[in-house]
């Protein structure tokens, strides 16, 4: 019966209560919002890559390399002799090794120069391998494959003619040696979909009318005569590597990192991954405070409601009073009340935070490449929920406080 | 009269209102016996309402002894006090008795809901609520109407309502005619006596209004009770 009287209470307010739960329903979504997106956004770093055992470059931070060679951000200080390519894949414990070039572009979106292996071996989202949406893989040496954001975005079909500049933004375009479409790759949700992909020679074949970064006057080699050449690379930016046995991992990135002709790291992705976690988890961090303060917030407006609430409520406490009730049955009712209007609108906030995320899904696709996956709340957000709850209990205290010492004043006799 | 046959009686009570210095309400002795009607007159700030709280102990005696039905109010903790009141007494105020959100019906069983031993005494308590709202003159749909909707002749017959279930020794109402007209003042309080009596529950009315008298069996006029003040001594 109490709980009835207080939703009673609660409806007769319909206005200022439902103001306040919004207000909570709101900040509960954007909090569950903040959580959805930043663990998406792990889970959509961590499914970029996977099966490979390690990543190989030239010295330089770990996170850097994990950072160039499989997100596309930042760029390789160093590059890889092909000579150290050959030895690394030739020694027992490899079972397979994809080179990666990088350096060109295309528009805004990277070029990276590898051979077909890089089909096969390239693995996300728990072992998924690449498909070809459209067209075939590269046969001639001027294909390109590109990704499906690349399609989109340029809206490029299977034979339309690609121009890759050298380096990046770059105003300096390879317009001597088209390209052409030759396959679209199906959507990833990684960077391959940015990706305009090529074979590692086509990466020699833009380069062989240019010296240290400049085209050699009047010289444009035919595409024919291109195709007929070595076109050997004389270093790569990076390579994917895959063992024999997981046991080899650890064996082979010592001797890669002790490698005596140059300076070489090896990484372990996932290793790699967990430095960078470390990295953005003071911005986590503070992601995680800010969106909670607003959370606060709205409890805290909702103490306020409840506080201004309280003078108008006098007589309906004096009423409990004079029947009976104790001045903890007010306090409680209070409380209650402030639970119920809590619980509502966490439960509003999370429905507004899968209505949100069905209407954001594609759009946060579309801009950012990151595929929020819709799954029914999982235990942390159920204990979000249960402590936004708890905090809207806890802060009501505070003016049903005042309230259970206004009751005990005024008795059954309000003065108004 | 003795506090043992009464089932009301003040024995040297004074009060004064915290941080009030002008005015104390001196009471050396007032009693009621069991099923009497009794009428307390008194003019505005005579201190009426003040010493209907003192018998209903939600503000306490500084001094003398408030018994109801043969309990000393002080020998009770705070908590005992709300359930005792609970239990003993039905109460009608001059306005603003009921919750306007909450239904009828609920209004009526409130105070059952504090009351274990009056709720017992109520077989079906639904059935009750119902059968006071139609013998006070109530529409049969009221019961289920919000309060806050009832004209307010309509509200003071609720209260009564919820002042009689359970059939509470004593019925304690604070001018509960004061805002009816004089038509609906007659048949209300004709319909609370006859509640009251079938029930032989004690009647304590506060008012300032003298014409009410002939319905009582006995009319106490608050200055007779209290002591002159002595407040600014
Ligand atoms: N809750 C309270 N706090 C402080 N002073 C109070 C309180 N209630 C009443 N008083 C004071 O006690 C005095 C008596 O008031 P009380 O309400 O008992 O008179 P009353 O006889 O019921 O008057 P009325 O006929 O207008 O209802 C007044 O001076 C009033 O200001
Ligand atoms: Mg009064």
């Amino acid at each position: 019966m109490i709980l009835r009287l207080a939703f009673r209470s609660l409806m007769a307010r319909a206005l200022t209560v439902g103001m306040t739960i919004l207000a909570i329903a709101l900040s509960v979504a954007l909090f569950l919002g903040v959580e959805k997106v930043r663990t998406g956004a792990k889970a959509s770093f961590a499914d970029t890559i996977s099966g490979t055992d390690l990543i190989i470059g030239a010295r330089s931070g770990s996170v850097q390399l994990l950072l160039y060679s499989v997100f596309r951000i930042g760029n390789a200080t160093n590059n890889l002799t092909w000579e150290s390519y050959n030895d690394i894949a030739a020694r027992p414990e490899v079972d397979w090794i994809v080179p990666i070039s990088l350096g060109d572009s295309h528009r805004q979106f990277r070029v990276m120069g590898t051979t077909s292996a890089f089909f096969e071996r390239y693995k996300y989202r728990a072992g998924r391998s690449l498909a070809v949406a459209q067209g075939l893989l590269m046969d001639d040496l001027f294909d390109a494959v590109i990704g499906a954001d690349v399609a989109a975005t340029l809206n490029y079909k299977v034979g339309d003619p690609i121009v890759v500049a050298h380096g990046l933004a770059s105003f300096v375009a390879h317009d001597d040696q088209p390209f052409r479409v030759s396959g679209i790759l199906e959507k990833t949700g990684t960077p391959v979909d940015r990706t305009v992909i090529v074979s590692l020679r086509a990466i020699e074949a833009i380069h062989v009318d240019w010296q240290s970064g400049a085209k050699i006057p009047g010289q444009s080699t035919p595409a024919d005569v291109i195709r007929q050449m070595e076109l050997e690379p004389k270093a790569v930016t990076a390579a994917l590597v895959g063992v024999k046995s997981r046991l080899q991992v650890f064996g082979l990135q010592r001797a890669i990192n002790d490698y005596p002709q140059e300076p070489l790291l090896a990484i372990l992705p996932g290793v790699a991954l967990q430095e960078l976690w470390q990295i953005v988890g003071i911005a986590e961090t503070a992601l995680i405070a800010v969106s909670g303060m607003v959370v606060i917030t709205a409890l805290i407006g909702m103490m306020a409601t409840i506080f201004s609430s309280l003078n108008e409520r006098r007589r309906e406490m004096a009423i409990f009073r004079a029947m009976g009730a104790r001045p903890r049955v007010i306090l409680s009712l209070l409380v209650l009340e402030a639970t119920l209007m809590a619980a509502i609108g966490a439960i509003i906030g999370l429905a507004l935070l899968y209505a949100g995320l069905v209407v954001a899904q594609p759009l946060v696709d579309a801009a950012f490449g990151l595929w929020l996956p819709i799954d029914p709340p999982s235990l942390r957000e159920l204990w979000v929920l249960v402590g936004v709850v708890a905090a809207g209990a806890i802060v009501s205290m505070v003016p049903a406080l005042r309230a259970y010492r206004m009751s005990l004043a005024d008795g059954m006799m309000v003065r108004i | 009269m003795d506090s043992d046959t009464s089932i009301l009686s003040l024995r040297d009570v004074r009060y004064r209102w915290p941080g009030r210095a002008s005015f104390a309400l001196d009471i050396a002795d007032f009693a009621i016996a069991p099923s009497e009607t009794v009428l307390l007159l008194g003019e505005s700030g005579s201190g009426k309402s003040t010493l209907l709280s003192l018998i209903c102990g939600t503000i306490t005696a500084q001094a003398g002894s408030v018994t109801v039905g043969g309990t000393d109010l002080a020998s009770l903790s705070a908590g005992k006090r709300d359930r005792f009141r609970a239990e003993q007494i039905g109460l009608i105020f001059q306005q603003f008795n009921l919750l306007p959100y909450a239904s009828v019906r609920d209004n009526i069983l409130l105070p059952l809901r504090f009351a274990p031993q009056r709720r017992a005494r109520v077989a079906a308590p639904q059935e009750e609520a119902h059968r006071l709202c139609t013998t006070l003159g109530l529409p049969e749909e009221a019961i289920a109407a919000q309060a806050g909707t009832l004209s307010v002749g309509q509200q003071q017959r609720v209260a009564a309502a919820r002042a009689l279930i359970g059939a509470p020794p004593l019925i304690i109402a604070d001018e509960p005619t004061s805002a009816l007209d004089a038509a609906t003042q007659a048949t209300f309080l004709e319909l609370l006596f006859a509640q009251a009596r079938a029930n032989r529950s004690t009647l304590l009315m506060v008012s300032h209004d003298a014409r009410l008298a002939a319905h009582f069996d006995r009319v106490v006029q608050m200055s007779d009770v209290t002591s002159p003040l002595q407040g600014a001594a």
